[in-house]
């Protein structure tokens, strides 16, 4: 498989602005095979656009991505490029005409031509997984905030990704319906998926990620261990804004 | 083949009559439209107020008349009035068949409109002092006006189209004009095409019109589309 | 007022032309389907080509909507009747029928369908682009099935619609049920109750069709579309 030192993804020097507005101002990051990094800071501050960039749903101006020895800026296959990513998103993005089931099937059958009866099996098996068996027939539109994330991640998983995707996937959610999608993601990790997860969520960030990185007006201000990042902050402005969650959602803990 | 030169010589020699003929379309569709609001109007109260027979009444109407189509509606105005002794002239004929079509479509148009003013809009009228009549002509005429300006600029293009079927009665409205010169000039297509044009300013040219009064009227959070 | 009571006395007219009554109705319901059908993919297609069609083509497809859209349908059905020929192109009534109508039919469901393509949220693109769909994918799996469904009410409309000026066959002469009313009252001279007659068979027709439209939109519904 190549170079082992090498990392999954590799983000350099990562620019981009939408007109007069500076989103990203050089980020940089790694993620190797296996690892969780979450990121945090306020909101406006480009964490999504990261993501957006990954899967090139948005252009960057400049730097670069690498996905394995595949770099997604400049590459002419990135159809190919993103069946290798999932992607979860905040406010679902479920098709609405189609059930749990075939939503799981889409990209099966249309991207990857998987037969029929195999797609089915295969999506009946991420369904499993996600604990949504008993709701292979309903539309979106039935579904609640929880089942629809967790029929989102089937349909990423479904695909088989290297790297999962997660923007901000508990933001829209009943706080008691947060716990059923973060326990998907936590099962996900423990089973060794690589995740970049953008949330809110400082518990799951503390329990699952091996890094946590806060950005902040298109920067990244610091990024370490959860547990340094939330014991002794380096940055005053990382501390202020761990202070203000901790006021929001309570202490980054259970 | 004619010459262009030819067909727009022809058209400007023939541009007084369509003219005329625009006129009459004109005259039409105005009728027809204070017709439709009038009585679209009182049946829309008599939906809205009205005891049950009435609102039976206006239910029944309101589907009679949008299931028979235009053309249909025309003839039978036409034709039967003088069974009873009196004479309609086909330009009244027309004006009273689709104004009795345009009655059901706003009808229903006002009704969607008037519902589309929240009822905690009515109470909280109320909760002021005011009474029914000035609730209606405080709060919810203001508010309902520009939610009728779509459906109503979509209204009128039909009104002003299905005037063309007045053709069928006798009535020199534009297409017919247009057939009167085409019988001494022969040369069809420029005189289709003059009309259309005509036909589509007015249609295209109003509706725009309609739209940018909608924008400027508009205030954030009213607008929504109705059925 | 009793001589004009008497006008509505139409069972001996209905019973005694029946056949041809009944003849003319088969036209009408023949051409309101065919339009129907035709007159809908092309409009899909219309409307995808504006949607989403390269520049010339977009152009092209929304010319043709507005201008037949702002244009009365007798002045459509005119042109290919009375202006066509003098360019040696020919059209029997029944041609210019179904061309005419579907013509204008095609715009109008093209205008709704538009509506309905333009009304499909961009999370759906986002959400296809990410499995790696291509755009031809998306747009014609994702987004074309969601807009098809929104477009429905407004289609099933159009039919109505399209039923009722159906009858302006009458004004070129194509043997739709109007065309065979004025036949009857031109021997009879009955033209008010022929004409009440078919008033009443498009009446009973329309409501039927929208019944019959309500119960199959009912058991196709899918949750969370209207």
């Amino acid at each position: 498989m190549g170079d082992e030192d090498r990392p999954l993804l590799n983000i350099k020097e990562l620019k981009k602005s939408f007109g007069d507005n500076l989103v990203l101002d050089g980020i940089s990051f790694s993620l190797d095979t296996g690892q969780n990094k979450v990121i945090i800071g306020p909101s406006g501050t480009g964490k999504s656009t990261v993501l957006n960039c990954v899967n090139r749903l948005v252009v960057p101006d400049g730097g670069e991505i690498w996905l394995e020895d595949t770099e997604i800026v400049s590459c002419d296959n990135i159809n190919e490029v993103r069946q290798e990513i999932g992607y979860v998103f905040q406010g679902f993005g479920l098709f609405h005409h189609l059930t749990a089931l075939k939503n799981v099937m889409l990209g099966l059958t249309r991207v990857k031509k998987v037969p029929k009866k195999e797609a089915k099996e295969k999506a009946i098996a991420k369904l499993e997984r996600v604990g949504l068996l008993d709701v292979l027939e309903s539309y979106p539109a039935q579904l609640s905030g929880g089942q629809k994330q967790r029929v989102a991640i089937a349909r990423a998983l479904a695909m088989e990704p290297k790297l999962m995707l997660f923007d901000e996937p508990t933001s829209a959610l009943d706080p008691e319906l947060i716990g059923e999608v973060l326990n998907v993601m936590r099962k996900l990790a423990e089973e060794g998926m690589t995740m970049l997860v953008v949330t809110h969520e400082m518990g799951f960030a503390r329990a699952v990620s091996d890094e946590i990185i806060f950005m902040e007006k298109g920067r990244i201000v610091e990024k370490s261990s959860p547990e340094k990042m939330f014991e002794q902050p380096e940055n005053p402005r990382t501390r202020e804004f761990l202070f203000k969650l901790d006021e929001l959602y309570g202490k980054g803990g259970e | 083949m004619i010459l262009l030169s030819a067909r727009i010589e022809l058209i400007r020699r023939s541009l007084p009559a369509l003219l005329g003929g625009t006129v009459i379309t004109i005259q039409l569709t105005v009728l027809i439209l204070l017709f439709g609001v009038f009585f679209g109007l009182l049946f829309a109260f008599g939906q809205v107020y009205g005891n049950k027979p009435i609102r039976w009444f206006v239910n029944g109407y309101e589907k009679v008349f949008r299931s028979i189509p235009e053309l249909v509606l025309l003839l039978l105005v036409f034709y039967g009035p003088p069974s009873l002794g009196i004479r309609i002239s086909p330009f009244n004929a027309a004006v009273l068949g689709l104004g009795l079509r345009a009655t059901a479509y706003m009808s229903q148009i006002f009704r969607g409109t008037f519902k589309s003013v929240g009822s905690d809009q009515i109470t909280a009228a109320y909760s002021l002092g005011m009474g029914k009549y000035k609730t209606f002509l405080f709060v919810i005429l203001p508010q309902a006006f520009r939610v009728f300006i779509p459906p109503f600029a979509n209204e009128y293009a039909i009104i002003l189209k299905d005037t063309s079927l007045a053709y069928a009665l006798g009535v020199a409205e534009l297409l017919r004009q247009g057939q009167y010169i085409i019988a001494v000039a022969y040369d069809p297509l420029s005189i289709f095409l003059a009309i259309a044009a005509i036909y589509f300013v007015l249609t295209f040219g109003v509706t725009r019109l309609l739209k940018i009064l909608e924008n400027k009227l508009k205030i954030p959070g009213i607008g929504v589309e109705i059925g | 007022m009793l001589e004009f009571l008497t006008e509505f006395m139409i069972i001996d007219i209905f019973v005694s032309n029946f056949g041809r009554l009944m003849s003319g109705l088969r036209f009408t319901l023949t051409l309101t389907f065919v339009v129907m059908f035709f007159g809908t993919i092309f409009g899909v297609l219309l409307a995808l080509g504006r949607s989403y069609g390269i520049k010339p083509i977009s152009w092209v497809c929304t010319a043709y909507i507005e201008l037949i859209r702002g244009t009365p349908m007798l002045a459509q059905l005119f042109i290919l009747y009375f202006a066509l020929p003098a360019y040696g192109i020919r059209f029997s009534a029944v041609t210019v029928a179904y061309l005419g109508f579907t013509i204008n039919c095609a715009a109008y469901q093209a205008e709704y369908t538009r509506g309905s393509l333009e009304s499909v949220g961009a999370d759906q693109y986002k959400s296809a682009y990410s499995l790696g769909m291509k755009r031809w994918q998306t747009i014609l799996f994702v987004v074309l099935p969601q807009a098809i469904r929104w477009s429905i009410p407004a289609w099933t409309n159009e039919f109505i619609y399209i039923l009722k000026y159906t009858s302006l066959a009458y004004i070129i002469g194509a043997p739709d049920l109007m065309t065979q009313g004025k036949f009857i009252a031109s021997r009879n001279y009955q033209f008010f109750r022929v004409y009440f007659i078919a008033a009443i068979i498009y009446l009973v027709i329309v409501l039927i069709s929208t019944w019959i439209i309500d119960k199959i939109e009912a058991k196709f519904k899918i949750p969370g579309f209207g």
